[in-house]
C-alpha cells in the first residue's frame, strides 16, 4: 500500500440551520453556489489541489445528496486504488450505537478508518466554507515548527473579532490563549475550524477524551493538548475565505463574485475548483433577452431579463421575466412576466408567470427573524408558486404551494409558507 | 450486450479548409460545448454498447487527448469500454489505414476476440441522436445481411457530396449512388452500419484481397444484389460535417429551440469531456442577443446570432455577429468579427476588423501563449 502523509477528515454531518429551508433537506455542504458548485467542492478541491489524495468525509444529516454529489469522487480525481474519497456515516458497533455527537466525536468513531492508512498527519476540515488553501503549506509550516497541532486561522476586523473563537500567540505564533468570543479580543486572529494534527498526538487525545460528552475540536481536545503542553501554533492565512453560515452571508458571497473583477477568482487557472456537473451543453440567451453583470450555468436559458444575479444550471428565465440581485439555483424556471428581487431560490423550483415576489415594505418575519431577514425572499427546493401571486420580502416558502394558500393572491412581508410534508 | 460498436473517426476533408489542419474533424469542436465524435460515442452508451472502438488516423493527436479519459461517456470499464486504434506498423503490415474497410480490417483482432454477435459501426462526424438499438432490432426483424441507416435530408441542403440511396418497398436497397452530380434523390446513406460480426469479417476480407479498401464500393455497392441490405430510416436531426458551410450551419442550428431541445432537453443526453470550467460570466457592458455560451467564457461586449465555445474572452466594445468562436479564443477591446469562424487559443488583436464577405472566413491568429 502506498503510504499516505497526510489524510483528510472533512466533517461534513452538519445540518446548518441558520440557512433555514435551504438545508430542509440538504446538509449544508451540499447546498449549490456560485451557478454550478456545492460548498463542499472548495474543501474537496483544495484537498486534491494541496495533494492530498485520501479523504474521509463524515456525513450525518441529510446525506442524500451529498453521497449522489461526491458519489467514488471522479470530479476531484479522487477515484482511486489506495485511498480516494469514502463516504463515512455513523455506524453501529458491537456493543453500542451512536450518532456522531460532535465534531472530535465523529472523528473518533471513525478512529480506524485512520488506523488504516496509519499516515504522518491529519487534516481536519469543515465543510462549510468558501476559500482557496494549499494544505501542503499549512503542512509544511507543521512541519518546520515541529508542532503537534496546527490550526489554521485568518485575521479579521478588530471589530469582528469578538465573533469568533481567537487565538493569541508567542512571536513564534505558538498559540499561548484561547479566548472564545472574547467581549474585549487580545487578538484578531479567528480560528477557521481547519486542524492538522500530529496523527499520534491526536490518535492519543481522541482515546484519551473518548468518554467526553459531545466531544468537539475547539472545546475539548485543543484545549486539553495545549493544556497538557503540545506544541500548538497557529498557521495565519491572508486570502478569501467566506464563511456562508448564514441566508444573508450566503447571499453576499454569491453577489461577490459577480464583481468585474471579484475578490474571489473562480477563474484562475492554477487552482480550479471541481463540481460534479451532470450539465455539459452551453447557455442560450434569446434575442430579446437582457443580462447585466450575472454569472450563469451550463445549460441555462433565458429570454427574459437577469440583472445582478448568480444563475445556476439548466434555469430558464421566461420571456418578460426580471430577475435582480438574486440567487436562482440548478433547474428552477421563472415564469413569464415575473418579477423576481433579492430572492434565492433553491434547486428544481417552478415560480408561475405574472409574480412579483420580493417586493413591498420590509417587515422583519415573524417566525423566524433571526434566519429569514436582510429583506430575502427565501424559496425552499422543488418549491412551486402559482401563477400571479405578489410575495413580499423576509419571507420564507417552501413546499407545493397553490392559487389558495395566498389570501388575494399575497404573501406579505415578513410572512412564512412552508408546506411540510408534503411528499406525494 | 448485442453489440459492439466502431467509430470512424481518422477522416479528413480538404474542403473544410483550414479548420481541420489542426484535428480530425470527429474532433471538431461542435454547439459550444461538445466535440463531433461526442454524438456517436453518447449514442453508443446510450444504446448499451459498452465495447466500442474509435479509429484514428488524421490528425489524431487533438482527438485522444479529447478521448484520453473514457469516463466521460461511461466508458470506464472492467470489461470492454472504449479502445482507440491508430494505425501501427507489425511483422505483416507497414500501410496506414487505406480507407474504412483497411481501417476496421487491420483491427480484426477487435472484432474476433469480441463474442457480440453485431458491430454497429458509425462515423465520428455525424451530428445526430439515435439508439442503435432500434436499427439492430430492424436489422434482425428484416432478416437483413447488412442495414444501412438513411435519412432524407432536408431543404437547403446540397446532396451531391452524399450517397444516394432507393429502396424498394420492402426497405431493401436497390441501388447506391455515391456523390450523384444531379439527383433528385434526397434520401441519403448517414454511414451508420448494423452487421453481423462474422458477416463482416467474411466481406472485409474479401474486399481487401481484391484491394478494395473502402466499406462503400468493397462491401456495400458489391454485395448489392447478394447480399440483402436494407435501410433503416432515421427520424430527427441530422447532420454531417465535411464542408466549412456544414460546420457552420450546424452549430448555427443549434441557436434553433426545437433542435437544441432534442438534444439538450430530451432523454438521453450527450456527454462529453468534462472541463471544471466555472459558470460564463456576464459584466455590465455585455449585450448578448440569441446566442449560445458556454462555460468559462467572459462577455464584455456585444454578441448577435453566434455561438461562443467554451473560455472565451470577449473586451470591451467588442462587436461579434453571426459567427462561431472556438473554444480559449481571446478577443481584445474593441474588434469586429462578422461572419467568421474563429480558430481555437487565437488572440483577436485590439480593434481588429474580420469580416466574411458572402463568405465564412475562417480566422486563424495564434500568437504564442505559455
Amino acid at each position: 500500500m502506498i503510504k499516505k502523509e497526510m489524510i483528510a477528515m472533512l466533517l461534513a454531518g452538519g445540518q446548518g440551520s441558520r440557512l433555514g429551508v435551504l438545508t430542509q433537506n440538504v446538509a449544508k455542504p451540499a447546498v449549490g453556489f456560485g451557478g454550478k458548485y456545492r460548498i463542499i467542492d472548495f474543501p474537496l478541491s483544495n484537498c486534491i489541489n494541496s495533494g492530498v489524495d485520501t479523504v474521509g468525509v463524515l456525513t450525518q444529516y441529510q446525506p442524500l445528496r451529498l453521497n449522489t454529489h461526491i458519489g467514488i469522487g471522479i470530479p476531484w480525481d479522487l477515484d482511486r486504488n489506495i485511498g480516494g474519497v469514502s463516504i463515512l456515516p455513523p455506524y453501529e458497533k458491537s456493543t453500542n450505537a451512536e450518532w456522531y455527537t460532535g465534531t472530535a466525536n465523529a472523528i473518533y468513531q471513525n478512529l480506524r478508518f485512520m488506523e488504516y492508512y496509519n499516515p504522518e498527519y491529519v487534516l481536519v476540515l469543515g465543510g462549510d466554507h468558501i476559500y482557496k488553501m494549499d494544505y501542503e503549506e499549512m503542512l509544511a509550516y507543521h512541519k518546520r515548527n515541529n508542532a503537534d497541532i496546527t490550526l489554521a486561522t485568518i485575521p479579521v476586523p478588530w471589530e469582528e473579532a469578538s465573533r469568533f473563537g481567537v487565538v493569541i500567540t508567542d512571536d513564534d505564533m505558538r498559540i499561548t490563549e484561547f479566548e472564545e468570543k472574547p467581549k474585549n479580543p487580545r487578538s484578531n486572529l479567528a480560528s477557521m475550524g481547519i486542524y492538522i494534527f500530529t496523527w499520534k498526538v491526536l490518535k492519543e487525545a481522541l482515546i484519551t477524551l473518548s468518554e467526553q460528552e459531545g466531544c468537539d475540536f475547539g472545546k475539548h481536545i485543543i484545549p486539553y493538548c495545549h493544556n497538557r503542553g503540545d506544541r500548538v501554533f497557529a498557521y495565519e492565512f491572508n486570502g478569501y475565505w467566506k464563511d456562508v453560515g448564514t441566508l444573508g452571508s450566503y447571499w453576499a458571497a454569491n453577489m461577490e463574485l459577480i464583481d468585474i473583477v471579484p475578490i474571489f477568482d473562480l477563474y484562475d487557472e492554477y487552482w480550479k475548483i471541481y463540481t460534479k456537473s451532470d450539465m455539459i451543453r452551453p447557455q442560450y440567451i434569446a434575442g430579446d433577452a437582457v443580462i447585466n453583470r450575472a454569472i450563469i450555468g451550463e445549460g441555462t436559458e433565458v429570454y427574459g431579463e437577469v440583472h445582478n444575479s448568480v444563475i445556476g444550471e439548466g434555469v430558464t428565465i421566461e420571456k418578460g421575466a426580471v430577475v435582480r440581485d438574486s440567487i436562482i439555483m440548478k433547474g428552477s424556471v421563472i415564469g413569464a412576466g415575473t418579477y423576481v428581487e433579492k430572492a434565492i431560490i433553491a434547486e428544481s423550483v417552478t415560480v408561475g408567470a405574472g409574480c412579483r415576489i420580493g417586493v413591498g415594505e420590509e417587515k422583519p418575519n415573524t417566525w423566524k427573524p433571526n434566519i429569514y431577514h436582510e429583506g430575502l425572499v427565501t424559496v425552499g427546493e422543488d418549491s412551486v408558486i402559482p401563477d400571479g401571486v405578489t410575495i413580499g420580502k423576509n419571507t420564507v416558502i417552501y413546499g407545493k404551494t397553490t392559487a389558495e394558500e395566498y389570501p388575494n393572491g399575497v404573501l406579505e412581508s415578513g410572512q412564512s409558507l412552508v408546506k411540510a410534508g408534503d411528499e406525494e | 450486450m448485442k453489440a459492439i460498436g466502431i467509430i470512424l473517426a481518422g477522416g479528413n476533408s480538404s474542403r473544410m479548409q483550414e479548420l481541420t489542419s489542426r484535428r480530425a474533424i470527429a474532433a471538431m469542436p461542435v454547439a459550444g460545448s461538445y466535440r463531433a465524435v461526442d454524438f456517436a460515442l453518447s449514442n453508443m452508451t446510450n444504446s448499451h454498447i459498452q465495447k466500442v472502438a474509435v479509429l484514428t488516423q488524421y490528425s489524431s493527436r487533438s482527438l485522444h487527448e479529447h478521448l484520453n479519459s473514457s469516463k466521460w461517456w461511461d466508458f470506464g470499464r472492467k470489461q470492454g469500454g472504449l479502445y482507440l486504434f491508430a494505425p501501427t506498423i507489425t511483422q505483416e503490415n507497414a500501410f496506414w489505414y487505406r480507407g474504412t474497410a483497411d481501417a476496421i480490417y487491420q483491427n480484426k483482432d477487435f472484432l474476433q476476440n469480441s463474442h457480440e454477435p453485431y458491430v454497429v459501426i458509425a462515423s465520428g462526424d455525424g451530428i445526430y441522436k439515435l439508439d442503435y438499438n432500434q436499427v439492430i432490432n430492424a436489422h434482425i426483424d428484416t432478416l437483413a445481411d447488412i442495414t444501412v441507416v438513411t435519412t432524407e435530408l432536408p431543404e437547403g441542403v446540397d446532396n451531391s457530396r452524399f450517397g444516394t440511396v432507393v429502396t424498394d418497398e420492402e426497405n431493401r436497397i436497390v441501388s447506391f449512388e455515391e456523390k450523384p452530380l444531379q439527383s433528385s434523390n434526397r434520401v441519403v446513406s448517414t454511414g451508420i452500419y448494423v452487421i453481423r460480426r462474422r458477416l463482416l469479417l467474411e466481406l472485409l476480407e474479401k474486399s481487401i484481397k481484391d484491394n478494395n479498401y473502402d466499406f462503400v464500393s468493397g462491401v456495400l455497392t458489391r454485395y448489392k444484389n447478394q447480399k440483402k441490405i436494407c435501410a433503416y430510416r432515421m427520424e430527427g436531426y441530422w447532420s454531417n460535417i465535411a464542408t466549412v458551410e456544414d460546420y457552420f450551419r450546424t452549430n448555427m442550428d443549434f441557436l434553433n429551440r426545437d433542435i437544441r431541445d432534442s438534444f439538450f432537453k430530451e432523454y438521453p443526453d450527450i456527454y462529453s469531456k468534462v472541463d471544471d470550467l466555472p459558470p460564463a460570466k456576464y459584466n455590465p457592458t455585455a449585450v448578448v442577443k440569441n446566442s449560445l455560451i458556454a462555460s468559462g467564457t467572459i462577455v464584455n461586449g456585444v454578441v448577435e446570432n453566434s455561438v461562443i465555445f467554451k473560455k472565451v474572452y470577449i473586451g470591451n466594445n467588442v462587436t461579434i455577429k453571426n459567427s462561431i468562436i472556438l473554444n480559449d479564443v481571446q478577443i481584445r477591446d474593441g474588434a469586429y468579427i462578422e461572419n467568421c469562424i474563429v480558430e481555437s487559443r487565437g488572440t483577436i488583436p485590439e480593434g481588429a476588423r474580420r469580416v466574411g464577405e458572402g463568405e465564412i472566413l475562417i480566422v486563424d491568429e495564434k500568437v504564442d501563449r505559455y
